[in-house]
């Protein structure tokens, strides 16, 4: 029966043992090593987490890059047919400045050649005019050589005048 | 050819080895003709049960000694070495043969002029262990002679046990059983094994402040796996968020009591010491678990004691369910201090049972020694290896029990009583 009965000074050794055992691991022991595995199975988990997220961007990126380039290709599109607009904008309105331009050049050749024209008109005239006075001038004094001839003609202004 | 060769000389050597082992018992019966019939009993429990001194590998003589701490009648206190207690002695046996036999004697201490003397008895109530003795009047010895041949007729009077006396070939002596905290086999194992288990354990936090969130591979790698079956397995699922708490205390016990299961397993030195298989060490870890599951125990757990659920008359005039709640209370503990004790010692009984079938066939031949050694060592090893995994089984059934108790005292109330459903089933 000796097996079956404690044996007193073994409970003494095996009590302050376990309880040596015990406030030395958890302690120093358990805690740090729960901690540890812990925080690993969370980095684990974090690492899986975050290379899923990150196939998942890589499968969009490609996706996304693709619509970038569409955008892109519409954009290159747009601003190349707005720049035909613009080229096209640029010479009409180049082209109808030009023509504004020569209509007001004509324009204002046309006056001054109406201009000189005028000029050379009423120089015309006055010479015209000077020469016919010379004419008549010249006429004039042939008429009235002798005195019949004056005196004729002095009568028949005087006449003129009467009559008036 | 050399393949040839190398398979003939495996059959060869394989054939010696069967011869060697067939014929060891002719060689043993003829040495140990002289030592008659094995005490089984005797063995057994030797082997079982704890000692002053470290038996040495192939020597029944020599012990490594162990300091003897013990307090006298008196209330002094004594600390010498086991080795004073007994003396290597040559001893001749019938046939003319002397072997060496290790034998108690009286260890004679004087302090503050008194003469102390020691002994570890063989014919006494308190076989094997230290007592304090004092010498008798011869009107006493006389009397205990004449009751010795009163009532053990049968038996000589060198080997009466008389209630309080101590019988050394004849001569009584009143016994004192010392107050005794030597550090025996067992104790000095307990240390050993703690030791174990706090340089494994840190050796683990070492490796973790060294190498960072590195994880560790084979010995540690395996400790790790070992804590996170018992944490996350057993502790985290059944206390949940309360885990942390009480974590320290259940790994604890884990470790340490897996730790005794498989040192016990060893048959050397650091080895060998029944620990677990002992009642007094089964009886400390039940002890715990219950003070830890009483003390933290709460309001719903003792109102589940002290007023269950359950019709009225069963608790009200007559307390029944409290009498069986309070039984209860202890039968859990006490299931956990015989299981784990009733199992290893089990496993280390039939070991050495199967051991010894050897020893006691070889009284019917050579031919039936040498096929009895041949089963027995089959036997043997097929159980030591099912201790191995008792041993582990034993330790996760205490924790994963503890744990249990533990959580049914802490839990909240709809928790608690599906635990208590499931263990009930």
């Amino acid at each position: 029966m000796e097996l079956f009965t404690p044996d007193l000074g073994l409970v003494f050794w095996m009590f302050i043992a376990f309880i040596l055992l015990f406030l030395i691991l958890a302690k120093w022991g358990w805690p740090a090593i729960i901690k540890q595995m812990e925080g690993r199975a969370d980095a684990i988990d974090k690492g899986v987490e975050y290379a899923r997220e990150a196939k998942e961007q890589l499968d969009h990126a490609r996706e996304s890059a693709q619509k970038v380039i569409g955008e892109a290709q519409a954009q290159q599109a747009e601003i190349l047919r707005q720049a035909d607009q613009m080229k096209s904008q640029i010479i009409e309105a180049a082209k109808k400045e030009a023509s504004e331009e020569a209509r007001k050049v004509m324009e204002a050749a046309k006056i001054s050649i109406e201009q000189s024209r005028k000029e050379a008109e009423l120089q015309f005239r006055n010479e015209v005019s000077k020469f016919s006075i010379d004419i008549a001038e010249k006429m004039v004094r042939n008429q009235l050589k002798n005195d019949d001839a004056q005196k004729q003609l002095v009568n028949k202004m005087l006449d003129e005048i009467e009559k008036n | 050819m050399h393949l040839l060769t190398t398979a003939m000389n495996k059959k060869i050597a394989l054939l010696l080895l069967l011869l060697a082992i067939l014929v060891a018992p002719f060689s043993m019966s003829a040495a140990g003709k002289d030592e008659g019939s094995v005490d089984v009993k005797e063995t057994i429990f030797h082997h079982l049960g704890d000692g002053y001194g470290w038996e040495v590998p192939f020597s029944h003589t020599y012990r490594i000694p162990l300091p003897v701490i013990v307090r006298a009648e008196d209330g002094k206190w004594f600390c010498f070495s086991s080795s004073r207690l007994s003396e290597v002695k040559e001893v001749t046996a019938a046939d003319g043969k002397t072997k060496k036999e290790a034998e108690a004697i009286i260890y004679e201490v004087e302090k503050d002029g008194k003469t102390y003397r020691f002994y570890t008895p063989h014919v006494s109530e308190h076989e094997g262990k230290v007592v304090e003795l004092f010498p008798i009047a011869d009107s006493l010895q006389a009397e205990l002679e004449s009751e010795a041949a009163e009532n053990a007729a049968d038996t000589d009077l060198n080997h009466y046990v008389a209630h309080g006396y101590t019988n050394i070939d004849g001569k009584f002596w009143r016994e004192y059983r010392c107050f005794d905290i030597s550090i025996t086999k067992n104790v000095l194992a307990l240390f050993i094994a703690a030791a174990l288990v706090t340089l494994m354990v840190m050796s683990l936090v070492r490796f973790y402040t060294r190498k960072g969130f590195k994880a560790p591979r084979k010995g540690m790698g395996f400790l790790e796996l070992c804590v996170d079956f018992i944490y996350s397995g057993v502790i985290k699922s059944t206390l949940g968020d309360k885990a942390p708490r009480y974590a320290p205390y259940l790994l604890t016990a884990f470790f340490f009591i897996l730790t005794m299961n498989l040192l016990g397993l060893i048959v050397i030195f650091p080895g060998g010491a029944n620990l677990t298989g002992n009642i007094a060490i089964t009886l400390v870890m039940a002890v715990m678990t219950f003070v830890i599951t009483n003390v933290n125990g709460n309001k719903h757990y003792w109102k589940e004691i002290f007023w269950p659920d359950v019709p009225i008359w069963l608790k009200c005039p007559l307390p029944i369910m409290q009498v069986i709640e309070i039984f209860g209370m202890f039968t859990k503990p006490a299931a956990l201090c015989v299981r784990l004790f009733a199992n290893m010692m089990g496993g280390h009984m039939i070991v050495i049972t199967l051991t010894l079938l050897i020893f006691i066939f070889a009284a019917f031949g050579a031919a039936a020694a040498g096929a009895s050694t041949f089963v027995s060592l089959i036997f043997s090893i097929f159980m030591l290896a099912l201790d191995v995994l008792v041993s582990f089984i034993q330790a996760y059934v205490f924790t994963l029990l503890s744990t249990i108790f533990i959580s049914m005292a802490v839990e909240e109330h709809h928790k608690a009583e599906h635990k208590a459903e499931e263990d009930v089933a």
